[in-house]
């Protein structure tokens, strides 16, 4: 195997083009090492990319935030305005792992890896946020519920990678909010979560995004769970509409962790609740 | 193979390895250094807990390349000759171990948390540990031994 640590992304870019076999990119590694060690993926060529400048700051963009590709989560729960303005976001990075895990691990890692169940991921739909991608064939700009296609495979095209996270401006009367529901209180991989994005116009809800984790083969936008909530002052009839959508999106696998059915109620349970703590916070920040 | 320069415990040490080889190989198999130990080896555990700049990381989970200009500190680092840490001190006093595989892992993540949080709650110290797994104990000796650790620190400082 070759590692390699290039000091921008063109190099990154010109060594991916150029190697042979698997290749795969390294910042935090708390799946691509865990591949590597179990002989799930063993990349030929790696390549380092926390020695390019800037991939370790959270930096103002206009009025939203450019976090960098090798921003730890731990980074991302100590910065305190990114997670006063995101705090669903910062909170469904801050689920994944332990404490070691956290002081490692990405969220463009957790949206590159693909899984269903990434919990940052929903937040990040939720929120609106968009990642910069550059490759052999240039520069583009990709939602993140565009990037995962299926279980563990992205929309990424040879010798691609992200080369930043852009979250939007919160702007006012804005909340958001995520939760997983898990077997256990720690460690654990979400059985479904959900990451729901709002914004107030007095006491109605004026614009929403709902985002569903591990009940379909890739994390969920779901527009009718948005459309149950938007124009409604979350009333009881509103959250029984949002839960009906949601459950009404999940097409889940049976497996140990949960079933069907299971997966399929909760998630309009999990619906109501995050709907619930995002209102509370936009009307909080209003 | 690659040259890495690192700093381990405060000294200066290079090493030779192979781009797969971890930082917990290299620590333990390069530097000698064996109080890390690798339990699962896919960063579930804890056992091979160290600190890479003052962050708490899985020695499993970082390559031992990436410690090239790194500043690495392992459970060796945490007593003055023969004087134990306040930590290890109390670990014994509250016998929060048995067979120890995991106590130098849960000794470098607990020193690290007292020193971001030096007045945690249990439920922050359990929150904290949460990634070390110990299957002796059942925890409870190790909250109390981090805890008193923490009430011993403030009334000294």
């Amino acid at each position: 195997m070759q590692y390699h640590t290039p000091s921008s992304f063109d190099d990154a870019v010109a060594l991916a083009k150029d190697a042979q076999g698997v290749t795969r990119f390294l910042a935090g590694g708390t799946d691509v090492l865990v591949q590597l060690r179990a002989d799930i993926v063993t990349p030929d060529v790696l390549i380092d990319i926390k020695k390019i400048d800037g991939v370790s700051d959270i930096a103002r963009e206009g009025d939203g935030w450019r976090i960098g590709v090798a921003v730890t989560g731990a980074e991302m729960s100590e910065h305190d305005t990114l997670a006063k303005e995101w705090p669903g976001l910062v909170e469904a990075m801050d689920l994944i792992g332990s404490t070691q895990v956290q002081g490692r691990a990405t969220l463009t890692g957790n949206l590159c890896n693909g899984s269903p169940a990434a919990d940052s991921v929903p937040a990040m739909v939720a929120a609106g946020v968009t990642v910069s991608v550059t490759g052999p064939n240039g520069e583009r700009k990709v939602a993140a519920e565009d990037i995962p296609v299926s279980p563990g495979k992205t929309s990424l095209e040879a010798g691609e990678l992200v080369t930043a996270v852009h979250v939007p401006a919160r702007g006012k009367s804005g909340g958001d909010a995520y939760l997983r529901f898990i077997p256990r209180t720690e460690m654990d991989i979400a059985v479904v979560g959900c990451g729901i994005n709002l914004r107030l116009d007095g006491k109605k809800i004026v614009e929403a995004r709902v985002s569903l984790g591990a009940v379909a083969p890739t994390v969920l936008l779901v527009e009718d769970a948005a459309n149950a909530i938007i124009g409604t002052e979350l009333d009881d009839a509103a959250l029984d509409a949002l839960a009906a959508a949601a459950s009404a999106a999940c097409n889940p696998i049976n497996d140990k962790r949960g079933t069907i059915e299971f997966r399929t109620h909760v998630a309009g349970v999990l619906a109501k609740r995050a709907a619930k703590i995002a209102y509370e916070r936009a009307e909080a920040a209003s | 193979m690659i040259h890495v320069n690192t700093k381990v415990n405060g000294d200066d040490v290079e090493f030779l390895c192979d781009p797969r080889e971890t930082l917990l190989d290299a620590l333990r198999d390069k530097l000698g250094l064996t109080g890390a130990k690798e339990g699962c080896g896919t960063g579930d555990c804890g056992a091979c807990s160290v600190t890479m700049d003052g962050r708490l990381v899985c020695s499993c989970l970082v390559l031992g390349a990436e410690a090239d200009g790194k500043e690495i500190d392992t459970v060796e680092g945490m007593a003055e000759g023969e004087n134990l840490h306040i930590l290890q001190e109390k670990f014994i006093e509250h016998a929060a171990l048995q067979c120890g595989i995991c106590t130098p892992g849960i000794l470098v993540a607990t020193k690290n948390l007292l020193e971001k949080h030096p007045e945690p709650t249990e439920t922050q110290v359990r929150y904290w540990l949460a990634g070390n797994l110990c299957r002796c104990t059942g925890y409870d000796k190790i909250i109390r031994a981090v805890m008193e650790t923490a009430a011993d620190l403030r009334k000294a400082s």
